[in-house]
């Protein structure tokens, strides 16, 4: 009902709008005329094409207009579509006789249309884009490799002593390490010792051994999961802002303006980030070892009633010295990969504001992606060594 | 060879462009000592990446950049970072390091390729800074600062080794006329005082025709070079409606007349 309504509602505006006149061999005339303006609603250009259909000898259309036509760009743009579906159809449409305005309007409309070609992109199938898509990991995997290969020799050439090492950057960033992140890993690692004490109790009740909670916090926090939480806090504040400095770099041509100077930006921009970061990690990772076993024991001593020097000495005993090495070892490989994800997204960042948001994401999820990776890999290595 | 006679600057079948799809091709040109070389052309054609492909940014597609003789693009490394210790460039946006002042901004080539003292340096960076009239600004960082204020403080960046070839990315653009008027007597006096040899990017008629002496028209259409010579005498004697419709601000049916 409602669209038979609305159908006789477009004819009535069509039969008001438009008068079509067949007098002339191969030349359709056209009357605009009543209201064309965008308040009245755009017409579709298939009330024309469809007389073309039905007429397809036409090869000119003539354009008319009454003298009480109120136009604006609404007509402009049912003309434009009309005047560009036409050109297809190798058919002539002749407006000289539209209002002047109007007329003037259309003209500069088609001729910026005509001007800017852009190189046709071929569209492609399924198998084109998703064989796109693995070569862009690979793509993307010897992006990687470069880098890091780039890095190893800045780095040798950084400790030989034949590069300009900023000192200045360098401390900068530690201290930025330190101010900006210290208490936000405090806090979270306090919290995840807190949640395995509290999860860790439930099961160990049933034993009566509650006391093992120490074990499990000790070890767990010690060995992978203090260096886990802190690398993923400092890959979202750090690695995310180096992303987004050396990608504002580049994108305002500082990037460009180190290189025709002769600098290598990863000499001068990436080894002193990479060096603050290793440096930097551990020492974030032992505040999170001690917070920790701190949140164990706030929960163990507060509300499960353990006896405290009981549950320290547990701790003592449980932690080993080689499991703090090897929570060391994992912050010193996730300093390495955050800084690195880090400053290759900001480096390769597109040169446009949208570029250093992409930049700085993708650089959080490359760094915790590396950070989660690396873990496994350590865990196994661990694993085969009996430690 | 008497190296006189070579041109500083021979690009010979250059073609450029980005991820196999060309923005130049064909491109044939030589920049003589002393010469102030405008590239010219519509936005878009094409001129920041020819740049590029000359100050080492950009791998051409084909063909060799000269270097008095020298083919850059062929050299190894050293080599072309010795080329590149010739160029002053000053980019688009100034491109100053944001993380340093304007002060050291200028001073850190000095502290890369020379043995002066920091004392010195100092003083060359004075000089340099005042030269562009920006010695009271060099403790401000670069954000604090206007856009015209960067643009000099780059100029002065770019001057800072007195470089036998400065590479100009549009310099007036952003700028009022008068400093514009100002960045171009500038680049003048810089032309003789230091005898170096300029390359300008610009499509700014007013200096595209007081400072100009040589140049190459790049053309978006047929992707190549349509014309090269004097700015002047092309406005004079060239017969491309295109170059002639840029160099006079003039539409196509007004030629026609
Ligand atoms: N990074 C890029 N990747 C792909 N295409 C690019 C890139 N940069 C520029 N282009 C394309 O290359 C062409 C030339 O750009 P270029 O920046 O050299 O123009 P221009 O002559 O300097 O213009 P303007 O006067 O506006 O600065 C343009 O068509 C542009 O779309
Ligand atoms: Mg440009």
């Amino acid at each position: 009902m409602l669209a038979i309504k609305r159908l006789v509602f477009n004819e009535i505006i069509m039969l008001e709008k438009l008068d079509f006149d067949y007098s002339i061999p191969k030349t359709l005339i056209v009357k605009l005329e009543g209201d064309w303006q965008i308040s009245a609603g755009l017409l579709p250009i298939t009330e024309i094409t469809a007389q073309l259909t039905s007429h397809p000898d036409i090869r000119q259309i003539n354009l008319n207009v009454s003298e009480e036509l109120q136009w604006d760009s609404g007509l402009i743009a049912f003309l434009f579509k009309l005047i560009r579906e036409c050109e297809q159809k190798k058919i002539q449409v002749d407006h000289k006789n539209l209002p002047p305005g109007a007329q003037k309007l259309l003209e500069i409309a088609l001729k910026v249309h005509e001007k800017n070609i852009l190189p046709q992109q071929p569209r492609e199938s399924f198998f084109e884009k998703t064989g796109d898509k693995v070569l862009q990991i690979y793509q993307s995997l010897c992006l990687i490799l470069n880098f890091l290969g780039d890095i190893t020799v800045s780095f040798s050439r950084t400790i030989k002593g034949k590069v300009y090492f900023r000192w200045d950057d360098f401390m900068l960033i530690v201290k930025r390490c330190g101010v900006d992140t210290l208490l936000l890993v405090c806090l979270i690692n306090l919290l995840v010792g807190m949640i395995l004490a509290f999860v860790g109790s439930i099961q160990l009740k049933i034993f009566g051994a509650q006391i093992y909670i120490a074990d499990i916090v000790g070890i767990a926090m010690v060995r992978v999961l203090a260096a886990v939480m802190t690398g993923i806090i400092v890959s979202g504040r750090i690695g995310a802002s180096f992303a987004a400095e050396l990608g504002m770099m580049e994108s305002s041509e500082e990037i460009d303006a180190l290189k025709t100077l002769g600098v290598s930006p990863v000499e001068f921009l990436v080894i002193p980030r990479v060096i603050a970061l290793v440096i930097m990690m551990p020492i974030l990772t032992i505040y999170a070892d001690l917070m920790g076993i701190l949140g164990g024991f706030i929960i163990s001593v507060g509300m499960l009633g353990l006896n405290p020097i009981e549950y320290l000495n547990h701790t003592q005993v449980a932690v080993q010295l080689s499991f703090v090495w090897i929570g060391l070892i994992h912050s010193i490989v996730f300093g390495v990969i955050i800084a690195v994800s880090g400053c290759l997204r900001g480096i390769n960042c597109q040169r446009n504001a949208a570029g250093v948001g992409m930049a700085t994401t993708s650089a959080v999820v490359t760094g915790i992606t590396g950070i989660v990776i690396a873990t496994a890999i350590i865990t196994f290595i661990c694993q085969i060594l009996g430690v | 060879m008497d190296s006189k006679v070579l041109p500083i600057i021979e690009v010979k079948d250059l073609d450029i462009g980005y991820n196999n799809i060309p923005v130049m091709r064909n491109l044939n040109f030589s920049v003589n000592k002393g010469d102030i070389f405008i590239f010219m052309g519509v936005s878009g054609c094409g001129k920041s990446t020819l740049l590029k492909s000359l100050i080492g940014l950009k791998q051409p597609d084909k063909g060799k950049v000269l270097y008095s003789g020298k083919s850059f693009w062929d050299e190894d490394e050293p080599g072309q970072k010795n080329i590149m210790r010739r160029f002053g460039v000053l980019y688009q946006s100034g491109a100053l390091w944001s993380s340093l002042t304007v002060g050291e901004n200028v001073a850190l080539p000095l502290q890369l390729y020379t043995k002066l003292s920091v004392q010195q340096i100092q003083e060359i960076v004075s000089l340099k800074l005042s030269l562009v009239g920006m010695e009271e600004y060099a403790d401000s960082l670069p954000s604090g600062i206007s856009g015209g204020m960067r643009k000099r403080a780059a100029l002065a960046r770019a001057i800072a080794l007195d470089p036998d070839i400065i590479f100009f990315d549009e310099p007036s653009a952003g700028l009022d006329p008068i400093n514009a008027r100002k960045l171009d007597d500038l680049i003048l006096d810089l032309r003789d005082s230091l005898g170096a040899t300029i390359v300008i990017v610009t499509h700014e008629l007013a200096s595209i025709f007081a400072i100009g002496n040589n140049s190459v028209f790049l053309d978006a259409e047929t992707k190549t070079m349509i014309a090269t010579g004097s700015p002047k005498d092309l406005l004079a004697n060239s017969q491309d409606e295109k170059v002639i419709q840029f160099l006079t601000r003039a539409k196509k049916q007004e030629l026609k007349q």
